[in-house]
């Protein structure tokens, strides 16, 4: 009785109807979200005593960042549940994760590159931090070559949901990176136990941001997710309904 | 208003950040609906053929 759910997620007709029914109540509150956050860092935050403006480009960069590790997470979680179930839906989430992961990654090095020129004074360094967030891009990357040199989908699904699995060891690396290892990156400001190392204005923009961000990765995982359970239904009579409606 | 463009003298940092970001937002929105649309056109055109044949 309680599984009812659970089963009913492996079924393509009810997970095609059901991601089509939640993208709007996610991609519009991401939407309000992402805009409220971009005025409360743009405009009605204070600047950093210390950097000045330069420090704004938090609200881009963390939330970024944020997305890069939830996606990869989701990613291998789908993917182990795919493999340990058998589960066709579960890999068809696995890979709609890998393009939206990989985009917010370059998007969090980039936007790290360019707040390090003038608070580190370099665009890159070969530190611990970076390091491995450039691995977890050469990973989304990897993997999305994999699924695409392999024909045969199932073989495809299968050989990339291992390679998304094993990666996985990458996340907490960079997330202890920076208390591990001796890194130019700082500490977490937000994700500590004490209370966070910010005064309101400055944190409540950024909390919007994160919180639009991973709403935003939703709706777009649901995007995906549906036109991947399309391509994998060859001819089932139920694609026929959900074309027509 | 000047001032919040120049942002303290960090604007060529600042501004390219927040364009990048917003740019791979769009980008994904576009991204996955055409994938979405074009899995429905490969659907439809697959029932068609099934449709064709005896």
């Amino acid at each position: 009785m309680a599984w009812t759910w659970f089963h009913r997620l492996a079924s393509p007709p009810h997970v095609y109807a059901l991601a089509g029914r939640w993208t709007p109540w996610l991609g519009w509150p991401a939407t309000l979200l992402i805009l409220g956050g971009l005025y409360g860092g743009l405009v009605l935050a204070p600047p950093d005593y210390q950097q000045g403006d330069d420090f704004r480009i938090i609200y881009v960069h963390a939330p970024s960042a944020w997305m890069s590790l939830m996606v990869y997470v989701t990613m291998a979680s789908a993917a182990a549940v795919a493999l340990i179930w058998r589960m066709k839906v579960a890999h068809a989430v696995a890979a709609s994760c890998a393009p939206i992961g990989a985009s917010f990654t370059v998007a969090a090095l980039v936007t790290g590159s360019l707040w390090g020129r003038k608070m580190w004074g370099t665009y890159w360094e070969w530190d611990p931090r970076l390091t491995s967030e450039l691995i977890l891009l050469f990973l989304y990357i990897g993997y999305m070559a994999l699924r695409s040199a392999i024909d045969d989908l199932q073989r495809a699904d299968r050989a990339s949901a291992l390679l998304a699995i094993v990666g996985v060891v990458n996340v907490p690396i960079i997330h202890y990176s920076v208390i591990w290892w001796n890194s130019l990156h700082q500490a977490p400001t937000v994700m500590q136990l004490a209370k966070p190392a910010m005064p309101a204005a400055m944190l409540v923009p950024l909390l919007m941001m994160l919180a639009g961000f991973t709403l935003l990765f939703g709706a777009l995982l649901l995007l995906r997710l549906r036109a991947e359970v399309l391509r994998r239904e060859r001819s089932a009579s139920w694609v026929r309904e959900a074309l027509a409606a | 208003m000047s001032a919040f463009f120049y942002m303290g003298g960090y604007a060529a940092f600042v501004w390219p950040s927040y364009a990048l970001t917003l740019a791979i937002i769009v980008l994904n929105i576009v991204w996955a609906r055409r994938a979405l649309a074009r899995a429905r056109a490969e659907a439809r055109r697959r029932l068609l053929a099934q449709a064709g044949a005896p």
